[in-house]
């Protein structure tokens, strides 16, 4: 009897597997390859293959708003990191003292999660307005002279939009991480309690380093949603005022949809690709590189 | 008084689960107490309570003579070992041993003093400066111990330190157990369901069934004596037989087998007429050359045959209900045999079948 | 030794006896409680302050602040803002937005969940050469940001004839939900016991036999998780929106931000507030309905291949 045919073993699985494979070489591979390349010619309204070497790099790195553009995300990156994380942790481990209610507090500090950027972005916009929110309800408590408006403040407008990424997303964080602290063995604890370590102390020197994994994976989605920070800024300060809270992101869509400058897009949208693989190629090293795929 | 441990009218609820209803239990200074019985019976919940990491509904706990009720874990003079070791995986050996003594402040060289003893004790010497993810379960557990050995207690607890490992390691380390405490003088309170484990490392056993001790004694004397049917069913392997008769003028009579009872201990002032149960082990019942010293003897038809090298297990029928008997392990049968079977009446149990305790 | 069961009747002794004496309101339980009421307020604050603003009349709005609740309910701004409220030239409110975001959210999250399971499966149990290299490619494509992508979709989009239109994003909704969908599915079979399948694979099934008559009926539940997460995310989606339709079809949130941003003249805060509120209500009400499923959905987003 003749072996079937390689390419029919399993057939009906390849045939299932076109979305994906399609989507993978196609999309992902074939995608960021052809932005890659086109980013070194000089695509206007349309794609050419006009080659420009380093030109388009060059024009981004001296446009004083793809500067500002990379300090916000640098400011609102490293702010919204380490803060998502300290109140995430402390959220979680408030949550995990066994207190009563536990499932209407997770509920009140998760549900911001399921609204969009959009609507996070709008309502705060109302809550910081300086003339009805908190500025003006301050005042009218007698402090006349209180300032508060980070919206209309370029000095202090990205944090303006601090405010709401955090609101929206240190909900996910607690979740992780009190997932991460219900997977600890709780034995463990016992064993401590039994050598007399206080519970901060447990945290601090047994607890944390054990949750390691869950620390690096929402390190990983953290970072990656900050670099996608765009729809929030569109909708809570349109990126003002003036330039004030321009992010790359932004930069790329107006460069490529509204500035007809797709080179330049296509430049800044690598950028935004080589920063991505900075954080996540050694995640994966670190966390594939040793074992094997399963 | 020299009681380790008393334990005194102890509750303990969930909620509106008792798991333990007015148990009392004395430990003596030095002794090696098993706890034993079969899962969610609530042998941890009673070892979590004396170490302090459960808080009890109602009773009081005494630990070397103290009521250390309200006391927290670390001020009672306990060290506990888990069954999943409980390592703190981010520490090396040493610095699992030493967390708690640098904790509550003790100066540097003693620590090193006390983790050197116990690493001694435990020959984990060479192991000190590796993590617990580089040893293998046996070494962790050893460490485990360790940890709790350089606390400097009277009272060690272990929650079924070994049924991580495998069978061979378990015996090792059984022995291990055992040689510690008798190097020690620690007193120990150690929960298990291995029988084994329990038979071979216990000056006492404390059989539990949903949170009650039904019978506390010595393991020949829970082998020999078991205070009621759970217990005579719960310990050997195979477990006892149990058949149905009726006691008259002092002899057990059992579809008519005759049993003298002359020879058998009754529990004191429970000498009576009627319907009873007898329990035979079945290493008790006897064939062949042993048949000698058998002053009840049968014959039974052998059904099914089961050699297990040391030993050989068959199964038949006694006064029409199965029993097994076990046959040494060159015995020569097959099914359809015929064999006599004896035994001695002293050896047999006798149980009350209303009450369910031993006559 | 003698049993020592019968002993005991004499037993307790003076001193502590039974649980350590607690006063509810020690000074950790004020302090717990009163730090998570303080932190659960301030994430409440902001539905609060919407809905209330959201039931206002706008001279009502223009005179107190915005936490105090509103005198008079009015639910004027609502209607507003459903179906006459400006964006830009045109004024028909989110109601036409909403139904573009019904009529791209039902297919997209239909064909991308059957694709995405037909992946996980096939990934799980006919791991054929190569197969694991793709979905490598996929999982790292999740990570790729999506604006490095944005063009090249668009290219495709034009040359399949569907840039600007509805089927246009529900493909790309299918595209960009893969990866974390197909690694959803993919863990939840491999987690299920592998000698169901060898025994319909001896009774004969092939790959769709035992996708629809073994898996599916045993999939129920992560079925759900992978849908609530679609419909949120698709809800949710503004950038894709943006881009690949045009204003006809523009999803709600993009209609929410242009009704909220580009109004000329007067600003109407409690109109834009029902729009918001308006907008966010399918992903709260799948929220506050799911719970836990929903909390599976977004710690799977965490689960490593
Ligand atoms: N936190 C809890 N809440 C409610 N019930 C509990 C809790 N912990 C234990 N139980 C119940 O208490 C009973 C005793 O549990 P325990 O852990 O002491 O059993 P165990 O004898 O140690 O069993 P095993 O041999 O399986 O370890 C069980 O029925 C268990 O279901
Ligand atoms: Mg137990």
């Amino acid at each position: 009897m003749k072996r079937p045919n390689q390419l029919f073993r399993n057939f009906s699985a390849k045939i299932a597997a076109i979305p994906m494979i399609v989507t993978a070489l196609f999309v992902f591979v074939g995608g960021t390859a052809w932005t890659v390349v086109y980013s070194f010619t000089k695509s206007g309204l349309l794609p050419r293959l006009k080659w420009v070497g380093l030109d388009q790099y060059e024009r981004l790195w001296t446009t004083k708003r793809w500067i500002v553009s990379i300090q916000n995300l640098a400011i609102y990156g490293i702010s919204m990191l380490v803060l998502v994380f300290v109140i995430g942790f402390i959220l979680a481990t408030l949550i995990d003292q066994k207190v009563r209610f536990e499932n209407v507090i997770r509920t009140v500090i998760l549900y911001p999660f399921a609204l969009s950027f959009v609507v996070t972005g709008l309502v705060w916009q109302w809550i910081l307005n300086p003339e009805f929110g908190i500025q003006s309800i301050i005042r009218d408590l007698g402090w006349t002279n209180f300032a508060f408006d980070p919206l209309y403040n370029p000095k202090i407008a990205i944090f303006g939009v601090l405010i709401a990424g955090l609101w929206q997303g240190s909900g996910l964080v607690m979740v992780l991480m009190l997932a991460g602290l219900r997977g600890i063995d709780q034995e463990i604890w016992k064993a401590a309690r039994v050598d007399g370590i206080p519970a901060w102390k447990t945290y601090l020197f047994i607890v944390i380093p054990m949750m390691r994994p869950v620390f690096i994976t929402t390190l990983v989605l953290v970072v990656s949603g900050i670099v996608k920070l765009y729809d929030l800024i569109v909708a809570q300060t349109g990126g003002g005022p003036g330039i004030a809270t321009e992010v790359p992101a932004k930069y790329v869509y107006d460069m490529m949809f509204g500035a007809s400058n797709l080179g330049q897009g296509f430049a800044a949208s690598t950028m935004m690709l080589v920063t991505v693989a900075l954080i996540v190629i050694p995640w994966a090293m670190l966390e594939f590189g040793g074992k094997k795929h399963g | 008084m020299n009681y380790a441990v008393e334990i005194k009218d102890l509750d303990l609820h969930f909620g509106n689960v008792k798991v333990l209803q007015q148990l009392n239990l004395d430990i003596h200074k030095g002794e090696f107490l098993v706890l034993l019985g079969s899962s969610g019976c609530g042998k941890s919940t009673l070892l979590n309570c004396i170490a302090g990491l459960l808080e009890v509904t109602d009773g009081q706990i005494f630990i070397g003579g103290k009521n250390v009720t309200w006391a927290e874990p670390s001020e009672r003079g306990i060290g506990m070992v888990f069954q999943s070791y409980a390592l703190y995986p981010q520490m090396t050996v040493e610095g699992n041993l030493s967390f708690g003594l640098r904790n509550a402040g003790m100066p540097r060289p003693e620590i090193s003093e006390r983790v050197k003893r116990a690493a001694g004790i435990l020959q984990i010497e060479p192991l000190l400066k590796r993590k617990p993810a580089a040893l293998s379960g046996g070494q962790r557990q050893r460490v485990a111990i360790g940890r709790a050995l350089v606390r400097d207690v009277d009272v060690f607890l272990f929650d079924e330190p070994l049924s991580n490992l495998d069978a061979k390691l378990r015996a090792e380390l059984r022995v291990e157990i055992k040689r510690l405490h008798d190097q020690l003088d620690n007193t120990m309170i150690y929960v298990t369901h291995d029988q084994i484990e329990a038979m071979t490392l216990a000056d006492r056993i404390a059989i539990m069934k949903e949170g009650k001790i039904m019978q506390l004694a010595s393991p020949n004397e829970i082998y020999n004596r078991p205070r009621n049917l759970y217990v005579a069913d719960f310990i050997g392997s195979p477990s006892m037989n149990f058949l149905e008769g009726e006691i008259k003028a002092g002899k057990f009579h059992l579809e008519g087998i005759v049993i003298p009872l002359d020879g058998y201990e009754f529990v004191e002032g429970s000498r009576r007429e009627g319907k009873a149960i007898i329990g035979l082990r079945p290493e008790h019942l006897v064939t062949g050359d042993n048949l000698a010293s058998a002053a009840v003897r049968t014959k039974v038809d052998v059904e099914l045959v089961e050699p297990m090298g040391s030993d050989t297990l068959i199964y038949t029928k006694l006064a029409g209900r199965p029993i097994h008997v076990r046959m040494d392990g060159q015995a020569q049968v097959s099914p359809g045999d015929k064999v006599e079977i004896g035994f001695q009446p002293e050896r047999a149990s006798l149980f009350d079948p209303v009450t369910e305790d031993r006559l | 030794m003698a049993d020592a069961l019968e002993s005991k009747t004499t037993s307790l002794r003076d001193g502590p006896r039974g649980p350590k004496p607690r006063r509810t309101f020690s000074r950790r339980n004020i302090l717990l409680y009163g730090t998570l009421f303080v932190i659960a307020v301030y994430y409440a604050i902001p539905l609060y302050v919407m809905i209330v603003t959201s039931l206002k009349g706008m001279p009502e709005v223009r005179l107190g602040n915005i936490f105090s609740p509103p005198l008079e309910i009015t639910f004027a701004p609502w209607v507003k803002a459903w179906s006459e409220a400006c964006t830009g030239l045109t004024c028909r409110g989110l109601s036409i937005g909403f139904w573009n975001s019904v009529r791209i959210t039902i297919p997209s999250v239909i064909i991308s969940t059957i694709i995405a399971s037909v992946n996980g499966y096939g990934l799980a149990n006919w791991r054929f050469k190569g197969a694991n290299v793709f979905f490598t490619i996929l999982i790292f494509g999740s990570f790729i940001p999506y604006q490095v992508l944005l063009y090249p979709v668009v290219i495709l989009l034009r040359e399949i004839g569907l840039y600007g239109d509805l089927a246009g994003l529900v493909i790309v909704h299918t595209i960009f939900g893969m990866p974390i969908l197909t690694l959803l599915f993919r863990n939840y079979f491999s987690s299920l016991p592998e000698e169901l399948f060898k025994a319909a694979r001896v009774d004969g099934a092939g790959f769709w036999g035992i996708f629809l008559r073994v898996m599916l009926p045993m999939s129920i539940p992560i079925f759900a998780v992978a849908i609530i997460l679609q419909v949120t995310g698709i809800w949710n989606d503004f950038l894709f929106g943006v881009v690949y339709t045009g204003p006809e079809s523009y999803p709600m949130t993009v209609a929410l931000n242009n009704i909220v941003n580009s109004t000329q003249g007067v600003v109407e805060y409690n109109v834009n507030m029902a729009a918001t509120i308006i907008t966010g209500l399918v992903p709260l009400t799948i929220y506050f309905v799911s719970g836990k499923l929903f909390v599976r959905g977004i710690a799977a987003g965490a689960v490593k291949g």
